[in-house]
């Protein structure tokens, strides 16, 4: 049986990030990374741009084939984490191939949530998570015919952009009442609704699918829209199939303390497929974006070789950029909250919107439209309950500015 | 792995002209007027007339690097800038997100994410500031040229944790290699083990034990000796200032005085440390030493210091020059005259080497404390060749307060107000005299 000091089981964002992090500290231990692709490792970030045909998918890998040789790490391919034996440490692929491990990661993401609308299982439908669903999506586009999408979150947003670029006719249907609910309110989404429906899109909001029949798809209100194509992107939900039987605990996602670890405690867990504290709430929960998978991934790794540096993880704050038709959107941590004071600032002509949200002169959060602010520092500043009291009046004005000089004095 | 190159911003000496922003939206854009364009963006800071930066550090470990989806990003090896790719970047601002110092960023007006390239390792912005805000630092070039040499030391010298002249032998050695004689007189150095101990060796050149007193003179006879035999060899003395400056003054003196080809390098720790931190003539006016204690009636050393280096400097030798471990590729320029010097010449090279131990700092601060030594002008560095004068390699025209390097060290924590005073009057004139030998 193979056997290995560090078992990585997932390539992408926070297993990449863990493995550097681990290297840096053991730069000898046998190291594994496992995955289920046939390919080197990508992000599922960058596969709308597959699908639009911006990213050559020979071009999006994140590691080389000769990273791994030099970093003395060995990656396999087609490994499908199927069960963990974590008495005997060691974890079980196809082919009856196991592997002993001293200490193993999971960080094998999440899949897409496939709700349980009747009908939906009899047709096809496509979903995009992986590079084989994006290369499927893109061959699947037909200019002229008609797709569905259901769920307004940023695959499907992203999902129909590529869509009615390539010449579709493009419905999204969405239960709640907005695009991208949860990072933007009612007016910043509205800037980018307007944006879609300038580009041919229809938007149905408020509404849920109830049955999917015989090419069309029928809502609760009875209207039915036909389509030839059908996307699937109502969220993401990690497949843990493998953890039956393992005693590693989960609740929708892994469980895990402040240094990703699970209750197993050679087992730790990171990214979208962890349900780890978050910042802003008592709570706890999967953050299910890329900048959280990265910052877990480096504390997983630090806290496997035992690094003396390694800090808990501060918890989640809600983190998003969103570029739709040449525009940007970016959202930093809560929307609102409450007994804080919102700033509003919309300038309809230049077609842009800042809101900054403060509670007890700290930053809570801060959201934009067509306005260039630096996410990273914001985040900081949420981060480190930075007192923006002094500052407040030319913060709201002008937050960029203030708070690049606010970096610059405090973390330089 | 190599060390990199780096720029550089002190925001205290920043006057905000903005001159570094137009000259990279220039280099960037051809359009000096665009300062969205800049990727330097000096900002107003809360108080007047003061400013801070934001720009990329091209961090060992990215974020904006891990943040990336399409590879577009990458940490260059080479050169260690964090190089972006226009062809696979699609734009989705995640690195943004990852950097934590605004150090890449999507303005509007250029439509995709940008970041500082160095210019290649020859920044525009740095040439064009004028207050010195700005600064581009190469000293990682010694580490990649010094960094595989061979260490001509053993691992696991005894020396005291912290200790400056350890790390300088060290540094020595790699750039002098195997073609050298060594002189260790009694001292930290040969008490380390340099020389030997538990019956193995302590380096992996001749290294020799002299007594105190007959150091300079032992290494003149070797050195005539191989220059009889033909050979072009090295003679070099690792002193501590007590072998220097004190016992081994009259041999020294002779060997300068003829002129020996060899080259004497006083590490300078101010004491005989290794002995229990007694006074040497090159302890500083009020230090505590074990010699000169403090009570009711003393309060330190009562003598200032012999200054070694000006002694020299009046003795015939082919060239003088003072050297601190923090400004390398002075001290290194300094190494390289030296020897070429000693080949015709007798060569002395003063090596400021603080002491943890005997000083009482803690031994994680010795290099601050050798950048405070000079930043404060408590010892100034120059050189000295009897055709050229003298010339400060590193001239500090606004020094940090003396105190703040005299507070740092526990041997002039007694010091009373008028000691003080002796030792700033002590440093003026000394600095004025040494300006009387600047070469005009
Ligand atoms: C279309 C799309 C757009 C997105 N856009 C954004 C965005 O704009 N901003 C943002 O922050 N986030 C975005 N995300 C989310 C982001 O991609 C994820 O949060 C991030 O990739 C999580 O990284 P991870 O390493 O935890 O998991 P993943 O990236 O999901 O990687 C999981 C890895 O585990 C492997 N794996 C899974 N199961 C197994 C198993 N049983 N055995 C072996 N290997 C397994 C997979 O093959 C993969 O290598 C987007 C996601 C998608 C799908
Ligand atoms: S904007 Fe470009 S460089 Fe930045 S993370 Fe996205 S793809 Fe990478």
């Amino acid at each position: 049986m193979q056997s290995c000091t560090h078992l990585i089981v997932g390539a992408s964002h926070a297993g990449l990030t863990a493995l550097s992090a681990i290297r840096m500290n053991e730069p000898d231990a046998a190291i594994v990374m496992a995955t289920r692709e046939d390919h080197l490792p990508y992000s599922p970030t960058v596969l709308p741009y597959v699908v639009s045909g911006r990213s050559d998918p020979a071009k999006v890998t994140l590691r080389s084939e000769s990273f791994f040789d030099e970093n003395k790490v060995s990656y396999l391919r087609k490994a499908t984490l199927l069960a963990l034996d974590t008495g005997a440490n060691t974890a079980h692929f196809p082919d009856g191939r196991s592997i002993r491990y001293e200490k193993l990661l999971l960080a094998t993401g999440a899949s897409p949530n496939i709700p349980p609308i009747p009908g939906l299982k009899d047709v096809p439908f496509h979903v995009l998570r992986t590079m084989d669903d994006a290369l499927g999506l893109k061959k699947a586009m037909v200019k002229g015919k008609r797709a569905l999408v259901l769920g307004a979150g940023l695959i499907g947003t992203h999902a129909a952009e590529n869509m009615a670029e390539a010449g579709m006719k493009v419905t999204i249907v969405e239960a709640r009442g907005q695009v991208l609910p949860g990072y933007f309110d009612h007016q910043a989404s509205g800037i980018i609704e307007t944006a879609f429906k300038a580009h041919g899109i229809e938007l149905v909001f408020g509404r849920a699918v109830k049955e999917i029949k015989s090419g069309q798809a029928l809502l609760e209100n009875g209207d039915a829209i036909p389509f030839d194509l059908l996307l699937v992107a109502t969220g993401v939900r990690p497949d843990l199939s493998y953890l039956q039987g393992s005693g590693v605990k989960s609740d929708g996602g892994i469980l895990v303390d402040e240094l990703q670890r699970t209750n197993i405690s050679n087992v730790w867990a990171a990214g979208d497929c962890a349900r780890a504290r978050l910042f802003q709430s008592e709570a706890t929960g999967i953050a299910g974006i890329l900048p959280i998978a990265v910052e877990q991934g480096r504390i997983v790794g630090q806290a496997m070789t035992d690094d003396a540096g390694v800090r808990n993880f501060p918890g989640s704050v809600s983190l998003n950029t969103y570029t739709f038709f040449g525009q940007q959107a970016i959202s930093v941590g809560a929307g609102e909250a409450p007994e804080s004071e919102t700033s509003l600032c919309v300038d309809e002509d230049r077609n842009t919107y800042l809101k900054i949200v403060i509670k007890d002169g700290r930053l809570m959060g801060a959201a934009a439209v067509n306005q260039a602010l630096d996410p990273g520092i914001l985040w900081q500043l949420v981060l480190r309950r930075t007192d923006l009291s002094e500052v407040r009046e030319a913060f709201l004005a002008d937050p960029k500015t203030i708070s690049r000089m606010l970096m610059s004095r405090i973390w330089r | 792995m190599s060390a990199y190159n780096s720029l550089t911003y002190n925001a205290s000496l920043c006057v905000g002209c903005t001159e570094c922003m137009k000259a990279c939206a220039l280099a960037k854009t051809g359009d000096a007027t665009n300062l969205d364009q800049s990727r330097i963006k000096i900002v107003p800071a809360q108080e007047p007339e003061k400013f801070e930066a934001a720009i990329c550090r091209q961090c060992g470990d990215a974020k904006c690097v891990m943040n990336c989806p399409s590879g577009a990003l990458t940490k260059n090896g080479a050169n260690g800038v964090i190089d972006w790719n226009a062809d696979t970047c699609v734009n989705c601002l995640l690195c943004t997100v990852g950097c934590v110092y605004g150090g890449i960023t999507y303005e509007a007006s250029v439509g995709h994410v940008a970041k500082c390239d160095t210019c290649g390792g020859d920044p525009a912005c740095v040439k064009v500031c004028k207050s010195g805000a700005l600064g581009y630092v190469t000293t990682a070039s010694i580490y990649n040229d010094y960094g595989d040499k061979e260490d001509m030391f053993v691992p696991g010298l005894a020396a005291c944790q912290g200790c400056n002249s350890e790390l300088m032998i060290r540094h020595v050695m790699r750039k002098l290699g195997r073609n050298v004689v060594v002189a260790a007189p009694p001292g930290c150095i040969p008490g380390m083990g340099t020389v030997g101990y538990n019956g193995k060796a302590g380096a992996k050149i001749p290294i020799f034990h002299p007594l105190l007193t007959n150091t300079a003179s032992m290494l003149s006879g070797i050195k005539r000796t191989f220059e009889r035999q033909g050979r072009d060899v090295t003679a070099l003395a690792l002193a501590g200032d007590g072998g220097t400056s004190d016992v081994g003054f009259q041999s020294l003196s002779g060997a300068a005085e003829r002129g020996e080809r060899i080259l004497f390098i006083c590490f300078d720790n101010e004491g005989y440390m290794n002995t229990g931190m007694q006074a040497s003539g090159a302890t500083s006016f009020g230090s505590w030493t074990s010699t000169t204690p403090v009570g009711d009636k003393l309060h330190g050393k009562s003598t200032d210091a012999k200054n070694l280096p000006m002694v020299m400097m009046m003795h015939n030798a082919a060239y003088v020059a003072t050297a601190s471990s923090v400004f390398m590729e002075d001290f290194y320029q300094k190494l390289d005259k030296a020897v070429e010097a000693s080949k015709h010449g007798f060569a002395y090279l003063h090596l400021y080497a603080p002491c943890p131990s005997g000083w009482r700092f803690p031994a994680g601060l010795t290099i601050d404390i050798c950048r405070l030594m000079v930043e404060s002008n408590f010892v100034t560095l120059w050189d000295y060749t009897p055709g050229g004068g003298l010339e400060f390699t590193h001239p500090v025209d606004t020094p940090k307060p003396l105190d703040s390097y005299l507070k740092a060290i526990g041997k002039y924590r007694h010091l009373a107000n008028e000691q003080v005073d002796r030792i700033k009057k002590l440093l003026e004139d000394r600095l004025s005299m040494l300006k009387r030998f600047q070469k005009a």
